[in-house]
Parts: C-alpha cells; sequence; structure tokens
C-alpha cells in the first residue's frame, strides 16, 4: 500500500472516477410502489412505496394506527392491497415479477421460502401447544423436508441461533416466557433462511433487560448473515440500535424518510419532530 | 265410471306404503348416489351433500345409513359392525332399521355380504370386487388439527398442499419416539387428496391399499362423503426415516379361538392382566364354527397380504 492510499482523492484533477457505493449499483432486494388498502371504506395505506436494499435494516415508525403492521401484513404476502406493485430480487425468475398478481400457490411458496415474519403476538406466529421444536420444523415441512431427522438437525441450529436453551426444544411455546416465545418465533422465521425477514414489534411487551437480550440476538445474526430486515416498531431506541434507514408514517402515509441518524436526531416533519421529543 | 274402470286404476295404482323404499325419499337417494359417483370419480376428495333427518341422531352413524339406504336394494345382504362386532347395540338397530325399510337380507358373513356398513373396523377377510364397504366417519377432516380454518383448510386440499399434516406426525415422535396415533391415521389416496380413514385403527389403514371393494366414507353430521374407489393407492403418511406402523400386536391371542395377527380388543382382568379376544366377530364366529376361511389381510405370520407394503415391525427401545 502506498502512504497516500487513505487519502480523500485528490478532487483537483478533473478526471476523478468514484466507484458507486454497493447499496446504490445493486438494485434493491425490495422493492414496493404505490401500495394502497381500504377496510371498508378507511384508508389504511395511502400510497406508501419503499425499497429496500439487501443486507439493510430498514426501520418503520409511527403512532398505533399508522398502518405499519399493515403494511407489514402486506410485504408478508398474508393480504393483498386494493393497488401496488411489490418486487423481490430474490432470483433472476423472480426479479420483475408483481408478488400482489402472483397465482396463490407460486404467492405462498414465495411467502414460505423467501420471508420470514416475527409478530408481535407470539400466539400469531406460533402453535401454542405444538413443541417449539415443532413449530420451526413446520417451516421446512411445508417447504417439503420430509426426513425426521432431518428435521430435527435443522430446528435445533435454528433454535441455537436464535440463542434459545436447546434443553426446553421440545416444551410448547405456552410454557414459555414472552422473550423465549419471541425467540421461537425469530427461529421459525430464520428456518428456511429467508431473504427477507419482517419484523413486527419484535420486543414490545418483554421487560427491558429481555428486551436488550433479543435486540442483540437480533443484531448479531444481521451481522453474521448480513440479513435484509423490514423492522416495524413504536420504539425510537429498538429503531436506533437495529435500523440504517428510517420510514416515518402517519394515517397510512410515509411523512418522512431518511438515514437513522438524520430522522431522529434532526427531524424535518413537524410529525416527525413530535415523535422524536415524545421519547423523552 | 265402471267398475271395470276402478279395478284398473287401483291395480296401476302403488299400495300406499307408510314409508319410502329404503327410509329416504327420491330425491335425496338420488343426490346421494350423485354425491357418491362424484366422490369415486375423485378418490379421496370430499363431497358435501345435504345430510337428511334419520331416526337416529347425528353422531350414531347418519352418514354410513345414509349412504346404505342409498345403495341398497331388495337383493343386497347387508352386514352392519360397531367396533368390529355385529352383535353390538348401534350395530343392530341399524340392521335391523334397514332390513325393515328395504327389505333387504343380512348376514354376519363378511364374504357373503354386498354392502358392508362399519364404524372402525374393516373386516380381516379380505374383501372382493363388486362389495360395498361403507364406513361412519365422525371428523372428515384431516387437516383439522394442524388447520382449524375450514376455509383454509379447502384452499389446502385444493393446493394439494399438506406440509402441516407432518407436523402432528412429528409431535408424535417427538413425545413418543413412534406413531401413536391410534385412529384415523392421515393416509394419502391416488397420490392427490389426503383423507382421515374414518375411526379405523391404524392396523386397517393398509387394508385400503389397492383393495378390491369399493369404501365410501360418510359423515352424517358434517355432510361430506369421500370414496376409496377399487384398485386405488392409498398410503398413510410417514417419515421418509421413521416407516409407517401397524399396532404391535405381536404377543397377543385370542383368549377363545387362539388366533393371533389379527386386530384384538384387549379385556382387562381382575388381577390386573389383560386378555384378548378378536375385534372382528363374524371372523371369530367362523373360526368357532370351523368355517374354512379363504384369506384374510394379515396372514397366520403377520405378513401382509401386499409384500412389501409394510415394513417389518420394530420393538421401540
Amino acid at each position: 500500500m502506498t502512504a497516500t492510499s487513505n487519502r480523500l482523492p485528490d478532487l483537483s484533477s478533473a478526471r476523478v472516477q468514484f466507484n458507486a457505493p454497493r447499496l446504490r449499483s445493486a438494485p434493491p432486494l425490495l422493492h414496493a410502489s404505490g401500495i394502497v388498502k381500504r377496510y371498508d371504506g378507511r384508508l389504511a395505506l395511502d400510497d406508501v412505496s419503499l425499497e429496500v436494499f439487501a443486507g439493510e435494516v430498514l426501520g418503520i415508525v409511527g403512532e398505533s394506527g399508522s398502518g405499519k403492521s399493515t403494511l407489514l401484513r402486506m410485504l408478508n404476502l398474508e393480504e393483498l392491497p386494493d393497488a401496488g406493485t411489490y418486487r423481490l430480487h430474490i432470483s433472476e425468475a423472480m426479479a420483475g415479477k408483481n408478488l400482489f398478481a402472483l397465482e396463490r400457490f407460486e404467492r405462498r411458496s414465495v411467502q414460505i421460502h423467501a420471508i420470514g415474519m416475527v409478530y408481535q403476538n407470539p400466539h400469531l406466529g406460533l402453535r401454542m401447544r405444538f413443541t417449539s421444536s415443532g413449530n420451526v420444523a413446520e417451516r421446512l415441512l411445508i417447504a417439503g423436508e420430509r426426513g425426521f431427522a432431518a428435521l430435527r438437525e435443522a430446528a435445533r441450529d435454528s433454535l441455537a441461533a436464535s440463542e434459545f436453551p436447546l434443553d426446553r426444544m421440545d416444551d410448547p411455546p405456552r410454557v414459555l416466557s414472552g422473550g423465549m416465545q419471541q425467540r421461537v418465533q425469530l427461529a421459525k422465521a430464520l428456518a428456511l433462511k429467508p431473504a427477507l425477514l419482517l419484523l413486527d414489534e419484535p420486543t414490545t411487551g418483554l421487560d427491558v433487560s429481555i428486551q436488550a437480550a433479543v435486540l442483540d440476538t437480533l443484531k448479531r445474526l444481521q451481522r453474521e448473515r448480513d440479513m435484509t430486515i423490514v423492522l416495524v416498531s413504536h420504539d425510537l431506541g429498538v429503531i436506533r440500535t437495529l435500523a440504517d434507514r428510517v420510514l416515518v408514517m402517519r394515517n397510512g402515509r410515509v411523512v418522512e424518510r431518511g438515514l437513522t441518524d438524520q430522522i431522529l436526531d434532526d427531524p424535518q416533519q413537524a410529525y416527525t419532530q413530535q415523535l422524536v421529543h415524545a421519547k423523552l | 265410471m265402471t267398475d271395470a274402470q276402478l279395478t284398473t286404476l287401483s291395480a296401476l295404482t302403488a299400495p300406499q306404503q307408510p314409508y319410502s323404499y329404503g327410509y329416504l325419499d327420491a330425491y335425496a337417494k338420488r343426490e346421494l348416489r350423485r354425491r357418491i359417483l362424484k366422490a369415486v370419480a375423485i378418490p379421496g376428495y370430499q363431497v358435501p351433500y345435504a345430510s337428511r333427518e334419520l331416526p337416529i341422531a347425528r353422531g350414531w352413524g347418519t352418514g354410513g345409513l345414509q349412504a346404505t339406504l342409498a345403495l341398497v336394494g331388495p337383493e343386497s345382504v347387508v352386514k352392519v359392525i360397531d367396533q368390529g362386532a355385529d352383535d353390538s347395540v348401534n350395530a343392530a338397530n341399524l340392521r335391523r332399521f334397514i332390513q325393515r325399510m328395504s327389505g333387504a337380507s343380512t348376514t354376519t358373513d363378511t364374504l357373503a355380504a354386498t354392502i358392508l356398513q362399519s364404524r372402525h373396523r374393516i373386516p380381516e377377510e379380505i374383501m372382493g370386487e363388486g362389495q360395498i364397504l361403507v364406513l361412519q366417519v365422525p371428523d372428515p377432516e384431516p387437516l383439522r388439527m394442524v388447520q382449524p380454518d375450514m376455509s383454509k383448510s379447502a384452499q389446502l386440499h385444493a393446493d394439494a398442499d399438506y406440509g402441516q399434516m407432518w407436523l402432528a406426525l412429528y409431535e408424535q415422535l417427538v413425545r413418543f419416539k413412534q406413531y401413536v396415533q391410534g385412529a384415523s391415521y392421515p393416509a394419502l389416496v391416488n397420490g392427490r387428496h389426503i383423507i382421515s380413514p374414518s375411526p379405523i385403527p391404524r392396523w386397517d389403514n393398509p387394508k385400503l391399499h389397492q383393495a378390491a371393494h369399493l369404501t365410501i366414507l360418510s359423515a352424517g353430521r358434517e355432510k361430506r362423503l369421500y370414496a376409496v374407489p377399487p384398485y386405488t393407492n392409498v398410503y398413510p403418511l410417514e417419515f421418509s426415516d421413521v416407516p409407517f406402523q401397524v399396532e404391535d400386536q405381536r404377543d397377543w391371542k385370542c383368549r377363545t379361538t387362539g388366533a393371533r395377527h389379527k386386530f384384538m380388543n384387549e379385556l382387562p382382568q381382575d388381577d390386573g392382566t389383560s386378555q384378548y379376544e378378536l375385534s372382528d366377530s363374524g371372523y371369530a364366529e367362523k373360526l368357532a364354527n370351523g368355517v374354512p376361511i379363504t384369506a384374510t389381510y394379515y396372514d397366520q405370520e403377520g405378513g401382509f397380504y401386499h409384500d412389501g407394503y409394510l415394513k417389518p415391525p420394530a420393538r421401540p427401545e
């Protein structure tokens, strides 16, 4: 290495070439645009567009009823919007396809293989009376795995990755604590190594120390696996810990978007300012 | 009007009867026959039908009884069994009712019957072509244990998306190291639809595979019927590394006939031990009377009549 290689390029010379950063050159992993959803005429999402790049964590903040969870359900293909497109760049074949327009069967296959979701309420994401390992194995079963030993192995690996105590892997979630239930959900979401992880208030309802431990796990996994995450939270502390970029929602609209530090330290919109100050 | 004309009219009119033939009215029988045809055409598919009121309560075999009444004719020979027994109250009542409403003859001999209505068992003797087995089904939906939402399970059936069914088996293996489901063990029919084969024991599940007889499964309360046509592939669900097994009754011996390797009822004794007797009473009666037996699904050594279909049983450690 030469002594000058760490310095800034010499801007005085006219022909300096910058390589565009990876985030700019690669196509976004998730590209959704113009999502509109009405429930009984009430507008829940109004022309929401977002892009998430591979390896990036996008935080979505906003007050209750702002459409955060609705948006996440759309991104998880659980519900279909009234209008809008949604593309996931998971393979060349899928790159150009609007997932909302797919056949039910294809959509389900994308949902199983490419998307993992952790719900705020573990009752939505888990079978409370089945074993924890069974909950994780279910994803592999739906994907077509039929070997019992292979299922045990995969469930153990996935639960270990989410730092779940393995001696309790055959306990049903209903006898587990809230933090452990969230870890089972996380293991279930990660079981098929999805391209996109959706987190809906993953630590809300946990006490502060458990919340910190779960956030640590999430952060480690994100770093190790270079995961792409969309994180919904009303807790700005969680957003600041995990998210690279933030999208602020209100009444089903995106009111502001930008880098996390930028939004949380220097909010431009009145609503965002209110939200940031309400933290105090 | 002359006397001659009156005689002709009365001769043309059907004699007054208190009930329609086979109890059900003509429209009900026609509907049931159409539904049965559809069920036969799509093996394992649950066909909805309008379950009629009968003089027995829902849950006591109304589904099977309606199918039988739609199929029965004066030349039919009907056998009704309940838990394998011809002489239980429920079986005797149904048999008497069918006989009274249709004029069909009845029997306890499996091979002599043209229609067998059964709850919980498929007889031990191999049934032949032309015979119809009608099974009474309490819960036709195999997905219920993993998917309580009926509209969602309808979609899963439509997509043949059955991965979740193995979850119930996974739970059994985790908890008990072996398949323990005693009845309604799910089976894949014709490579397409998964059925809950009535509450027949696991022991009877393999008997549906490539069977020469027609099996009709009918749930009166749930208003659905489905069928396994003759010579159709029926495979019980299993993991690739944990083969399906029937109940391990190798050490059990019938206390009256001395028979082995047939499905037994366990009779707990006062001293804490158990005695066993054949569940299939028609078969036991034949053995007791020395009637020669042609062929049974499980032979005297416990081998199954389809060679290689059942893996040899393993003792749990």
